[in-house]
């Protein structure tokens, strides 16, 4: 159960060093993606000027205000509440964020399914576990928004956030075949018999 | 009493941001005796950093949660009130809009086909405005409840029959709670809808979701199922996140409704960690906010 702190972009050696249980602290920089932005970029062919390669893809569609733009602000978006969207819904697009974008990581909440475990396997990718419904406490860990691409589909923009000491966050799928949900999920259906049981049912 | 529109909209405005920002002290005290309970060491750990976040919104005035979910009002009229009820709903949704703009909230909302955003958290048919009646003379309640995707996302309706009777309630439940796994941003509060029509049936599972921790099933049948299922659901290991652990459900909460004699429904609705809600009591003296 090692610590990682990981200077974006990456390896793919560093990303393959990692194992479930694990803990991450992703620095400098973080890409926000979302269901509408993978749609655009997968099914629909749009293509984007930013460079995904080696980074980290967060799952969310941000709170921002509009402001002058100004060194800090250059987009003219201020974050106002960054947070984590459930990652289940955006499972097909594990595959292309990895092969066409050459992304590595992915944070999200609630975890992926089986097809994002082999593509992890396959590609050198990883799911790295952040609380979902804790957004106050993650935009503290963001710096500024450094870019915003596809900004037609806002909030669920291609986003290039500046980060800081963004984390700890829990390894829940690596390379090795390793899942956290595919574990807990075994378990819990392995009680399912029981506690129907329990409760009286026949 | 007169009910004053623009003060309608003003707290349908304020509450929008307060039910963001303040989670409700019964949320709270279910988050610390769940912390008190748990016996897995991850668990413990991501029930400590939900604390730490309504700390920090506290702290900093941040919304607890990105998402700003589909914003809902309910509505409660007391007696001896005089309104026109179309521009009383007019005046909510200005409130609504007006919140999305000048907080600036991300609008969570888009056309079901088109998928267009307005960036006004409002649509066709959204906000959904409840209005309900009470006999309690010149109040006007407002309860607004953000309801977030990840655990709306998972809800389901079973049209059981009768042949299958209170077995099959049980069963949906356990396998709901099963299928919804970590998506949902356990732990949760379960919300179980029993008999009605379909649609009633679903409405009272929402209505079981939002309703405070540390109440109960007005109905005393109901009230033994939701101690047997929050035992139940609470055993299977789903844990924070659905990462493990002994807390998958703050509470599963129950309502019921009378049913057709061939019907058996049951519908279940969750709500997230983050169960957030605030309302506001509009009378003589003024306007009151609470939870």
């Amino acid at each position: 159960m090692a610590h990682h702190v990981l200077k974006m972009p990456t390896s793919e050696a560093a990303v393959r060093a990692l194992r479930v249980n694990d803990t991450v602290t992703l620095e400098g920089t973080l890409f926000g993606i979302r269901d509408a932005t993978q749609i655009a970029l997968f099914d629909r062919g749009r293509a984007t000027r930013l460079d995904l390669r080696g980074h980290a893809a967060i799952h969310t569609a941000p709170n921002v205000r509009k402001v002058d733009p100004s060194p800090r602000n250059p987009t003219g978006y201020e974050p106002v509440c960054v947070g984590t969207t459930t990652s289940a819904r955006m499972e097909r697009f594990t595959v292309p964020l990895l092969e066409q974008l050459g992304a590595r990581l992915i944070v999200g909440k609630g975890g992926l399914g089986p097809g994002s475990l082999d593509a992890f396997a396959r590609l050198g990718g990883a799911y790295l576990a952040i609380i979902g419904g804790t957004a106050a406490l993650e935009t503290t860990w963001i710096d500024a928004i450094e870019d915003v691409d596809l900004d037609d589909l806002n909030p669920e923009s291609l986003w290039k956030f500046a980060i800081r000491g963004f984390g700890p966050l829990l390894v829940a799928m690596d390379t090795h075949g390793g899942s956290l949900y595919a574990a807990v999920d075994t378990a819990a259906r392995a009680r399912r018999a029981n506690t129907l049981a329990k409760l009286g049912v026949k | 009493m007169r009910i004053d529109l623009e003060q309608v909209e003003d707290v349908a405005r304020e509450l929008y941001v307060r039910a963001l920002k303040i989670l409700p002290p019964d949320v709270k005290a279910g988050l610390d005796r769940l912390t008190a309970t748990e016996t897995d060491a991850t668990a413990k750990q991501v029930l400590a950093t939900m604390v730490t976040n309504i700390r920090v919104a506290e702290d900093t005035e941040n919304l607890l949660c990105q998402d700003t979910g589909i914003p809902i009002y309910n509505v409660t009229l007391g007696s001896g009130l005089e309104v026109d009820g179309a521009a009383l709903k007019r005046a909510i949704r200005r409130g609504c809009e007006r919140a999305t703009r000048e907080h600036p909230l991300r609008s969570s909302v888009v056309h079901p086909i088109t998928r267009v955003n307005e960036h006004t958290s409002c649509g066709p048919g959204v906000p959904p405005i409840h209005i309900d009646f009470s006999d309690e003379p010149g109040k006007l309640t407002v309860e607004m409840i953000p309801k977030g995707s990840g655990s709306e996302n998972n809800s389901w309706l079973r049209m059981a029959i009768p042949a299958e009777g209170v077995d099959a309630i049980k069963t949906f439940v356990v396998d709901c709670v099963l299928d919804a796994g970590g998506k949902t941003c356990p732990p949760t509060i379960v919300g179980v809808g029993i008999g009605g029509t379909s649609d009633l049936c679903v409405a009272l599972a929402k209505k079981a979701a939002t309703r405070p921790l540390g109440t109960s099933c007005p109905d005393p049948e109901g009230a033994r199922l939701e101690a047997a299922l929050t035992e139940a659901v609470n055993g299977l290991g789903v844990g924070p996140q659905g990462l493990g652990g002994d807390s998958t459900a703050f509470a599963v909460h129950v309502e019921i409704a009378a049913t057709h004699i061939t019907m058996n429904p049951v519908a279940v609705n969750m709500q997230c960690h983050s169960a957030r809600r605030a309302s506001a009591v509009i009378s003589a003296a003024g306007v009151k906010y609470g939870f």
